[in-house]
């Protein structure tokens, strides 16, 4: 099932973010100069904060591994939202953090970045860090961090639009304003 | 606190309470009305009485909220790692509480302070009381009787239909007479409601349409109902009424509303109040002055207020002569029962009602309360509830939410309790709130009618659950029920003034300029949605104190 721009505004509409930055108006080019080496050399910026980059290909990649596997246009969906989800404050530096501590783990434990570690270990690591386990909290532990900064920012940016509601059986999930007509409907109509 | 400050007459222009980052929090000079709280009650007191010409100011001691924060407050409400009271700020020193009844109460999951009040978190159930209600000793053998009849209130409820924005229709053979239309159609039934329907009628139940404070069609400037599902407790459109809404005429109207201002005690003589006595944020007190008084404060907050005002002549609290102030605390409980059917029952679309029976609401007697039924549309975990919370991700969550999402049904009940003097709002003897003032102390216990009720309410809901064949059954009964965040009965409405707080036109006995516009002047609960009524019983106290000034 292909995600669309349309689920991306439509999650970014449900969870709060705005302006053209919510459309996905981000500018995601690869930094070039300094910011490219530190991204590629795995270094954050600024206390311990992960770069744009390392943030959008972890955040796909995790996409890919959290998500169901007949979903397709993850990486362009998750640029979108992550546009309007760096920009909330507050929440994005939350992210950054968790992306930054996620791949600090993943280049201890796998020696290289999650974005480039393959799905299985993707997996794996996630398990290993107790996000699977740990409840959401956003000033938590490092695994209720990434739990709720990485992990449930991806589900509920999936389960809040269309394409995640058609997916779990709802054509307007809580969350998104998907007007009063479909609750009207029986499953057959 | 560092002193205290006289009205300063500064234009009313000049205020911006809570729209910027230093607003103008000085009390207003030659005031005719100071409400007391920017609830429903308070602020449709205020936007009639500044139509009217008066110079109002409301006080309240919450925020005014941001608008644009109303999708990330539906994001916390959705997300598992914040409860209830997070939502709208609720919670720490200023909202501190203690629960010494019989059975705990939850205070700060049935409130919310700032401008709007509780109808921020409400669900926006609008619905008149019976006429048996105000006559529930009479009628019931039990209870108290109301000092006014449903008739008398009959043309301020319209006015409060109107005023809130009521979707509603005329289909309900058990409600009171009106002569009215409601201002917008109802919304049309659920899928999971001609479920129900068939059942019910198997059983000769009637079903018929809820009233709903949110719009079905655009009304007064505001949006009608987007569908995002989590009406309760935040609805990001503005579809669905709060008291901001008339803050905000009321400010039109030229009413001066200032924000986060807890008022700490209400000055009086012998008779009348002379004075609000109202902190700040910059820890400043301030005195606001005005020829009348409207206490608004909801059903915890206004006898807490005056408790805290007591006096040589009021020893035992203000307008409190008849012992009765923080005494007949009430709330509605709740009855449920619930299951899962062979098919899909489309849940969780919407975060509102559009059905409900009033059928057994008139059977009450002496040891029956009066119930209604609840017909839910968001039984069951949602699917983002559902994703948020499991060890699972990928296929497998995807699988589980297909097996846990979409098929149960939930009937609801909605029962009263009677007025007994032991449940009570008083002071706490040690602790205090982040002004040094005792925090409310409540005392809640729930009367062997409302136990029996709630039994009754799940044999019916069992009936119907029998007759749609649901499996994997679960009820909430007596021993699991819980408040449905109405505070009631806390300065009561008679005649007689040793035992009632005020009077018929909703003026203190003790206190000739001193009116309260609550939930607590209700002498009994009945089951209906209260907030309809406070707004008519608003809009009437408003109409005494025009008469007054």
């Amino acid at each position: 099932m292909q995600l669309t721009r349309r689920d991306a505004v439509a999650a970014l509409a449900a969870l709060g973010s705005g302006g053209a930055v919510a459309l996905g108006a981000r500018e995601w080019q690869r930094s070039g100069g300094d910011a490219a080496d530190d991204a590629s050399s795995g270094d954050t910026v600024g206390d311990g904060l992960a770069t744009d980059d390392q943030v959008r290909d972890a955040m796909v990649a995790v996409a890919e591994v959290v998500y169901p596997s007949d979903v397709t246009g993850i990486q362009t969906f998750v640029e979108r939202f992550l546009a309007g989800r760096l920009e909330r404050e507050g929440h994005g530096e939350g992210i950054r953090r968790a992306v930054a501590d996620l791949d600090d783990l993943a280049r201890s434990w796998y020696d290289a970045p999650v974005a480039d570690l393959d799905p299985a270990d993707r997996d794996a690591l996630l398990r290993e860090v107790g996000a699977d386990v740990a409840d959401e909290v956003p000033d938590g532990t490092t695994a209720e961090r990434i739990r709720y900064y990485v992990v449930n920012d991806l589900l509920l940016g999936l389960y809040t639009s269309p394409t995640g509601g058609e997916l779990a059986g709802i054509e307007n999930p809580i969350g998104h304003p998907g007007g009063i007509a479909s609750y009207q409907r029986g499953p057959n109509e | 606190m560092t002193g205290s400050a006289q009205a300063d007459g500064r234009d009313a222009s000049d205020r911006t309470a809570g729209r910027s980052a230093d607003p103008d929090r000085s009390p207003v000079a030659n005031a005719d009305v100071c409400v007391v709280g920017a609830g429903p009650a308070g602020t449709l007191v205020a936007d009639r009485l500044a139509g009217r010409d008066h110079e109002v100011v409301v006080l309240d001691a919450g925020p005014r909220f941001d608008e644009t924060e109303r999708v990330e407050r539906m994001e916390k409400a959705i997300r598992p790692a914040f409860s209830r009271p997070d939502v709208w700020d609720v919670g720490g020193d200023r909202d501190a509480y203690e629960s010494v009844g019989d059975r705990h109460y939850p205070l700060n999951r049935t409130r919310v302070k700032g401008i709007g009040g509780s109808t921020l978190h409400w669900q926006g159930m609008v619905m008149r009381l019976h006429e048996a209600d105000f006559a529930s000793a009479s009628e019931r053998g039990v209870g108290a009787n109301w000092p006014i009849e449903y008739s008398d209130l009959r043309p301020y409820y319209a006015e409060a239909e109107t005023g809130i924005g009521v979707a509603g229709a005329d289909d309900n053979p058990f409600a009171p007479p009106r002569e009215e239309p409601f201002p917008m159609p109802a919304f049309p039934p659920s899928y999971s409601d001609s479920l129900f329907a068939e059942a019910c009628e198997a059983l000769e139940i009637s079903m018929h349409s809820v009233p709903n404070a949110r719009n079905s069609e655009g009304y007064d400037g505001r949006s009608a109902c987007q569908g995002y599902g989590s009406c309760r407790p935040v609805c990001p459109s503005g579809a669905k009424y709060d008291g901001s809404v008339h803050a905000e005429t009321a400010a039109a109207k030229g009413a001066t509303v200032i924000d986060r201002a807890p008022v700490q005690r209400l000055e009086h003589t012998t008779d009348r109040i002379e004075a609000a006595v109202f902190a700040t944020p910059d820890g400043t007190e301030h005195r606001q002055e005005a020829e009348t008084f409207v206490v608004a404060a909801g059903g915890v907050e206004t006898p807490r207020l005056l408790l805290l005002s007591d006096s040589e002549h009021y020893p035992d609290g203000l307008a409190n002569s008849s012992g009765a102030v923080g005494r007949y605390f009430m709330d509605h409980v709740f009855a449920g029962a619930g299951g899962v059917l062979e098919e899909p029952t489309r849940q969780n679309h919407v975060g509102f009602l559009t059905s409900e029976s009033h059928q057994f609401y008139d059977e009450a007697d002496e040891r029956i309360a009066p119930f209604k039924l609840e017909f839910f549309n968001f039984a069951g975990p949602s699917p983002v509830g559902i994703a948020l919370t499991g060890e699972d991700w990928g296929d497998d969550l995807l699988e589980r939410i297909r097996a846990e999402y979409g098929n149960h049904v939930t009937v609801g009940a909605l029962v009263e309790t009677l007025p007994q003097a032991e449940n009570r709002v008083a002071l706490h003897p040690d602790r205090t709130d982040d002004h040094g003032n005792p925090v409310p102390e409540i005392h809640w216990s729930i009367d062997d009618r409302a136990k029996r009720t709630i039994e009754r309410a799940n044999e019916v809901q069992h009936e119907i659950l029998d007759e749609l064949g649901a499996s994997e059954r679960w009820t909430q009964g007596v021993e699991g029920t819980v408040p449905t965040n109405h505070h009631m009965g806390t300065t009561r409405m008679g005649s007689d003034p040793s035992a009632s707080v005020v009077n018929s036109s909703l003026r203190t006995h003790d206190l000739e300029n001193c009116w309260i516009a609550s939930s607590s002047v209700f002498p009994t609960a009945g089951a209906m949605n209260p907030t309809l009524t406070i707004g008519a019983l608003a809009l009437k106290a408003a109409d005494h104190v025009d008469a007054a000034l």
